[in-house]
């Protein structure tokens, strides 16, 4: 539900959200290539599973927790998308991983 | 590491304060959470094109962007503030390290957040503060595809319906909320319109920008209702009823004091505002003498207004530390002071103008979720209070509202009013969360990493070594 503004920069930064391959253009945040690869929402809460997208965009909600890289819980509007980076949507809370 | 002053926050007032902190010979750190300089306000700013939607005011942050990189400053990008104590040590993380930094001075430069808007379904994807898909554009030339309405009131929410009209993404409606008694309030107070006249000619600007673009406005909008099933569908009023894709919620912008209660300096309710803030003296140094705030973090003034202030706080620490005189000090800020106070001019106008209806701060509505992260309802809140919760604090044991992960930072508005409200009291006596360390999640490994850290310390200063106690 959001796309880029054709006359701004090139989208040259390859992420993969949630397996899918997304170009986005270098400064935009992880929670911005979330929305850009097309997820209305981008986790689900730990205490009734509702569906929630980033509301704050600045630090401070955590409405954008999302998995980067492996590690959950992260706030993916204040973290700027990277080549190669994985991102997952966060489904409730956290889960420890016994074997780790 | 030890550094004279360290700074939180790069925005308008961390990177000003740094820069001449820097120049008047201070060894001056600056820690900020995002990976480029510019705050909030000037997002993105050093990737922003001349020819940008954004327009003129955002580009004024550039040349701050390129003082902070020519300066001596160590500026720290990507590094968070999780812990500070009051002595002066800062306990920062960086790509999953800790790290503790001591400073003589400090100055928390940590700026403002968009206030929570909450109404009925305001927790549905599709929508997002008008600040928030603003940072969008900025950082990454987002814009949202579909039908977008921008709900609320104050300059940012005109300035981003021109924005994104700009950007070939017009909204279909802007509902201005703003109470018609308001127009009347701040007319009377009228003093400042002749000396906050340029900013006051720049808001009809974008006012005529708004219209221009032939955006609807709807003024007095009343009863707002967002509704859908799992996404945003439509949006409801006292008269009407519209679908939309996107609902962008604003009325205005409130000091982020997490830190500054973490610390517990004082803090006094501004009526004005409509929210706390730090007791500074006209330096903006708090109830602790090594600590400052500058900027929006110390009450609502705007970019411009932020950056003076910084000056003035780096011109204080300067003196403290004996890098120039009271004297030099004193005249160096006697322009500074002119400049700040033509900004402030327009200030209580703008305050009273906008000023959120009491149903914006306290919701009519028992169903609306004022604690987004544990999902408390409003009707929770009251029940609670009823049920003689004295506080948001004990609030806290009754209900778990402030207890997810954003840490009271969203609710804690909402609480403080709604507690109020049905305990017949003023905010000011029934006070707001006491937030506590760590600011924001680090891993039980970054923590592991600062013991390391600690015990080096220890080592160097004792023997045997002592074991990490944390």
């Amino acid at each position: 539900m959001f796309r880029l503004r054709p006359e701004g920069d090139p989208a040259t930064i390859a992420v993969v959200v949630e397996g899918r391959t997304t170009l986005v253009p270098a400064g935009a945040s992880a929670a911005a290539a979330v929305l850009l690869a097309g997820f209305r929402s981008i986790r689900e809460t730990p205490v009734q599973g509702s569906e929630r997208a980033p509301y704050c965009m600045m630090g401070v909600c955590f409405d954008c927790l999302a998995e980067i890289d492996g590690v959950p819980n992260r706030q993916s509007c204040m973290i700027e998308a990277r080549p190669g980076m994985q991102i997952r949507r966060q489904i409730r809370a956290r889960k420890v991983d016994p074997a780790a | 590491m030890t550094v004279e002053l360290a700074i939180v926050g790069a925005g308008p007032a961390g990177m000003a304060a740094a820069v001449l902190a820097a120049e008047l010979g201070l060894e001056t750190g600056l820690i900020d959470e995002q990976a480029s300089p510019g705050g909030q306000i000037y997002r993105g700013i050093e990737r922003s094109q001349p020819n940008s939607p954004l327009g003129p005011d955002y580009h004024a942050g550039r040349p701050l962007a390129a003082a902070l990189r020519e300066s001596r400053v160590e500026y720290r990008p990507g590094t968070t503030l999780w812990h500070v104590d009051p002595e002066g040590a800062l306990y920062l993380e960086s790509g999953g390290r800790t790290e503790m930094l001591t400073a003589r001075r400090i100055l928390l430069a940590t700026g403002a957040f968009e206030r929570p808007v909450p109404i009925p379904g305001w927790k549905l994807p599709g929508i997002m503060g008008a600040g928030a898909a603003q940072i969008l554009l900025k950082t990454g030339d987002l814009v949202p595809e579909g039908r977008v309405v921008l709900a609320g009131q104050g300059p940012l929410l005109y300035l981003f319906a021109a924005q994104l009209a700009r950007a070939g993404a017009p909204p279909v409606a802007l509902f201005e909320t703003t109470p018609p008694e308001n127009y009347l309030g701040a007319a009377r107070l009228g003093g400042g319109l002749w000396s906050g006249r340029r900013m006051l000619l720049k808001g009809l600007r974008l006012m005529l920008a708004v219209k221009r673009a032939r955006i609807p406005i709807r003024r007095a909008v009343r009863g707002l209702r967002a509704l859908g099933g799992r996404n945003f569908e439509r949006i409801a009023w006292e008269g009407g009823e519209l679908a939309a894709d996107h609902l962008f919620l604003h009325e205005g912008v409130i000091p982020n004091v997490q830190v500054s209660l973490a610390l517990q300096l004082r803090h006094e309710w501004d009526e004005g505002q409509l929210c706390w803030r730090p007791a500074l003296d006209p330096w903006g140094q708090t109830s602790l003498a090594n600590i400052f705030i500058v900027g929006d973090g110390g009450g609502i003034a705007g970019a411009e207004a932020a950056a003076l202030s910084g000056r003035l706080a780096a011109l204080a620490a300067a003196a403290q530390l004996d890098h120039i005189g009271e004297a030099e000090r004193d005249r160096r800020a006697v322009p500074i002071r002119a400049a700040l106070d033509r900004e402030l001019a327009l200030r209580p106008f703008l305050d009273r103008l906008y000023r959120p209806a009491q149903s914006v701060l306290v919701p009519a509505e028992d169903e609306v979720i004022a604690c987004r992260c544990e999902e408390v309802t409003v009707g929770r809140i009251r029940q609670a209070a009823r049920l003689g919760a004295q506080g948001p604090n004990q609030l806290k044991s009754f209900t778990r509202c402030g207890m997810g992960p954003c840490q009271g930072r969203i609710c804690g508005p909402i609480v403080s009013a709604v507690m109020a409200e049905t305990l017949g009291k003023p905010i000011a006596e029934i006070g707001t969360y006491r937030p506590r360390a760590p600011f924001k999640p680090i891993t039980v490994g970054a923590l592991a990493d600062l013991g390391a850290d600690i015990a080096d310390r220890h080592s160097e200063a004792q023997s045997p070594p002592a074991t990490p106690d944390l």
